[in-house]
């Protein structure tokens, strides 16, 4: 079984690293099409990573090794999340040592790393940047834990295997609940993620910039990690919402077939999740930043419905 | 000839396509008229000095300062002393014109009587008695270097200042915005411009003017044929020499193939920086197309140098007639389109609506001109005001809105494409036949004036000739002069983050008014 948890576990990490990039490339297509715009190619953002990588550092005279730091810390905390999520199999080595809440909480850690980082050489854009991520950031975690609090009461458990497992295995029927913490959730990945309406991950303006005002001063290999995160966050996201709210498909135990299954079925469900992130994107406008406090509010909202309902009507099954 | 029940005694230049009055005056007279037209709701065009000393002995500098009257153009001009030469201040009447006795003190060495003292377009990359648009000023080569520039600084608990630019995160012309700021909300706003100083004004003399043609085109690009007409008209009025009707109404024709260019452009930029993309990639569509279609008719996409002195260097045959028609027809129906799609999107409105709002007392006060004082109920535009040849057969209808908002100067400019589409297929429609181009002679120690409504507001050129025909002054003025400063008002009690959607709603120029 070890064996087998740890396969898995490493195939899930590799994956993740590998398929990530590809998933913001496939977003940045779709997009581009809906807006009438010849796209670039599916792998850009490989010749991205791999040309910052191949770039100099340059760094601020007074960045301190925070500054340095920041980017390796916020890459593991991403990968560490995307290696947590079940997406594969259900049978991970992690999965007893991390619940949905540590995954909550390696969020978090890596907003603040990177937050600090934008304070850390002292311009205003990163202050600026990193304000607006703490106050983005604190709307959003309470809603996102409201989340997976609903998911928990159905399961039973935080861990997200059992959740995915129990929610895998469910006779078919219409959960309420989880369509209204569905809503939350897809609220809360928009927000967390720095894309519209929350925020403009292609602008140019840095002073409407939330996510990309704290890396302004990031260059070469430091910006490829953060990049690189940028997108394993999107990914390990867009893992959760697959994992929580359409399961079917996934993995329990070891048979080559159905983890190759697995693969493909992941793959065909994160090109739909990409395609309707950028359907979201290409239909709505970014909002200011103070509509961001009602967004995020009706997600929690939405997160709260989704839990009193589960336990005034769903409780019983 | 007076005018406002002053004792000026003016005289009418002749030969102007719009009418032109002139008159010497001393300071007191100068500063009454000004308080006299502020009262009556004129306002003020431009301001700029030149360098008499050469005339006779015991001559100093001039200040010239050009109003709109409603009987036309006045320009009324100040000698002032040869040593420690002063005018008086008159931003206290209009307050743009701040900025532009700061560029007369920095260029020729002229000083207000109060009023801001910081230098505007000098800084520190030439020295302070460096006044290049004196004429005994040698051409010289300084080092680049840096100052510090003494903001005004805004105190108080949890204030502090965000400073962005010169160079900005994506390709875009240089300018410096420094916020003082509480939070996210913007207490107040100051610019601080000058970055693109070429020295045109100074390469103008001694130019032919033929010659100077091109380089009048060149001051702004996105508004090259109303400088090139502007200029045109100054040349034609010092030469005596009127443009044939055919070459009046294809530069018409030119002048709102501009505004749309443009018009679509910015349209579809108040979209990107709300985040909606597809705006973008729309209107930039259309741009393209008419910018296309410019290229294959008139040989140039952003018309540069289709407008010469004395007319026109293109012709349109029937053939180019038909498809300008065509794309009218075709481009207005998609704008009517998006204009739908943009009305409807809450998303987009909620970021347009009573965002930079400037309420019509207060446009009123800072005295905004064009497109952005259009927006703001300011009932400027010279083609309804003081109609040239054709546009006193057109007549033009003056798009108006209240709100002064970036949404005001949205509906502004769909207004004005519906309009410019009508005006683009009457001129084609009931274009003359005839010839496209005159002959034109320069004369010695004469002025001209021209003014033209760009897409963005009214542009000035004025030109002096020298003993020998050439080009003794000229001055070029773009109607960025007025509005930046009005930019710094639409700031205020705004989030830091909706600055560059209000900045791009009134799209000004950078490089216009530092010459």
């Amino acid at each position: 079984m070890n064996f087998y948890a740890l396969f898995a576990q490493l195939l899930e990490l590799i994956v993740a690293l590998i398929l990530a990039p590809m998933l913001t490339g496939w977003v940045n297509q779709c997009r581009a099409w809906m807006q009438n715009r010849s796209a670039p190619p599916l792998l850009q953002t490989y010749y991205t990573l791999s040309k910052l990588f191949h770039k100099d550092v340059l760094l601020a005279h007074n960045a301190s090794t925070l500054f340095r730091a920041a980017p390796y810390i916020v890459f593991s905390c991403m990968a560490l999340a995307s290696a947590i999520v079940p997406t594969l199999s259900t049978e991970l080595i992690f999965s007893p040592a991390a619940d949905a809440i540590a995954l909550v909480g390696l969020f978090a850690l890596a907003r603040i790393f990177i937050s600090l980082a934008g304070m850390d050489v002292g311009t205003s854009f990163g202050s600026l940047g990193s304000r607006r991520e703490m106050f983005i950031g604190f709307l959003a975690e309470p809603a996102l834990l409201m989340v997976f609090f609903t998911a928990s009461l159905i399961s039973h458990s935080t861990s997200l295997a059992t959740i995915v497992e129990t929610l895998a295995h469910k006779e078919f029927a219409i959960y309420p609940s989880l369509a209204f913490s569905g809503i939350a959730f897809m609220m809360v990945s928009l927000a967390e993620n720095a894309r519209v309406p929350i925020d403009n991950p292609t602008t140019h303006l840095e002073l409407t910039m939330i996510h990309e005002a704290m890396i302004l001063e990031y260059s070469g290999r430091h910006l490829a990690l953060i990049e690189w995160a940028s997108c394993l966050k999107l990914f390990a996201y867009s893992c959760l919402g697959i994992a929580l709210f359409f399961p079917f498909g996934v993995a329990q135990a070891f048979d080559p077939i159905a983890l190759t299954l697995a693969s493909a079925i992941l793959v065909a469900k994160l090109a739909l999740g990409g395609f309707t992130l950028a359907l979201i994107e290409t239909l709505s406008a970014k909002m200011r930043v103070f509509r961001a406090p009602e967004f995020l509010g009706t997600a929690f909202l939405l997160a709260v419905l989704a839990m009193l309902v589960h336990l005034l009507l769903e409780a019983g099954r | 000839m007076r005018f406002l029940d002053q004792p000026i005694e003016f005289e009418s230049l002749p030969g102007h396509a719009i009418p032109v009055f002139a008159a010497r005056t001393t300071a007191d007279e100068l500063a009454a008229f000004c308080h006299a037209a502020h009262a009556a709701e004129r306002r003020l065009v431009a301001l700029w000095g030149s360098d008499e000393r050469d005339r006779e002995p015991g001559a100093g500098y001039a200040l010239h300062v050009a109003f709109d009257l409603a009987e036309g153009l006045v320009c009324l001009t100040l000698p002032t002393a040869p040593d420690q030469p002063v005018f008086p201040d008159m931003s206290p009447a209009f307050p743009a014109a701040d900025r532009m006795q700061r560029a007369v003190r920095d260029t020729i060495g002229a000083t207000s009587e109060g009023g801001d003292q910081r230098a505007w377009l000098r800084h520190a990359n030439w020295p302070e008695d460096y006044y290049p648009l004196r004429r005994d000023t040698p051409d010289a080569r300084f080092e680049t270097r840096n100052e510090d520039y003494p903001f005004v600084r805004v105190e108080g608990d949890g204030v502090h200042e965000v400073a962005v630019g010169p160079i900005h995160a994506g390709i875009i012309e240089p300018g410096h915005f420094r916020f003082s700021v509480m939070g996210e909300n913007v207490l107040r706003l100051e610019e601080r411009l000058g970055w693109k100083h070429k020295g045109i004004e100074r390469r103008f003399v001694g130019m032919a003017l033929a010659e100077g043609a091109r380089l009048a085109g060149r001051v702004s690009g996105d508004s090259t044929v109303a400088y090139a007409w502007a200029y045109s008209q100054a040349c034609e009025a010092i030469a005596d020499v009127t443009p044939p009707p055919r070459a009046r109404w294809l530069r018409a024709l030119l002048l709102e193939r501009e505004r749309v260019a443009n018009h679509l452009g910015d349209l579809g930029y108040l979209g990107n920086d709300v985040a909606l993309a597809f705006g973008l990639a729309q209107f930039l569509r259309l741009r393209e197309d008419w910018l296309r279609l410019n290229a294959k008719l008139f040989g140039h996409r952003l018309l540069m140098d289709r407008i010469v002195p004395g007319g026109v260097a293109i012709d349109l045959d029937a053939q180019g007639a038909e498809a300008i028609i065509d794309q009218c027809h075709a481009i207005e129906e998609d704008v009517r389109r998006l204009k739908s799609i943009y009305d409807e999107h809450a998303g987009l409105q909620d970021r347009f609506l009573t965002t930079g709002r400037i309420t019509p007392a207060l446009a009123r006060r800072l005295g905004i001109i064009g497109l952005a004082g259009r927006a703001s109920a300011q009932r400027w535009d010279l083609r309804c005001e003081h109609p040239c040849a054709p546009y006193d057969e057109l007549k033009p209808k003056m798009a108006i809105e209240r709100n002064g908002d970036v949404a005001a100067r949205a509906l502004v400019r769909f207004a004005e494409l519906g309009e410019a589409f009508r005006l683009v297929r009457k001129l084609i429609v009931d274009m003359p036949a005839g010839e496209l181009r005159r002959d034109l002679r320069s004369a010695p120690d004469k002025r001209g004036f021209g003014w033209v409504e760009g897409w963005r507001g009214d542009v000035l050129v004025a030109i002096e000739t020298g003993a020998d025909g050439k080009i003794r002054r000229g001055h070029c003025h773009d109607p960025s002069w007025q509005n930046w400063a009005a930019l710094e008002h639409a700031v205020i009690d705004n989030i830091v983050p909706d600055f560059p959607l209000i900045n791009k709603s009134f799209n000004l120029s950078y490089a216009g008014p530092d010459l």
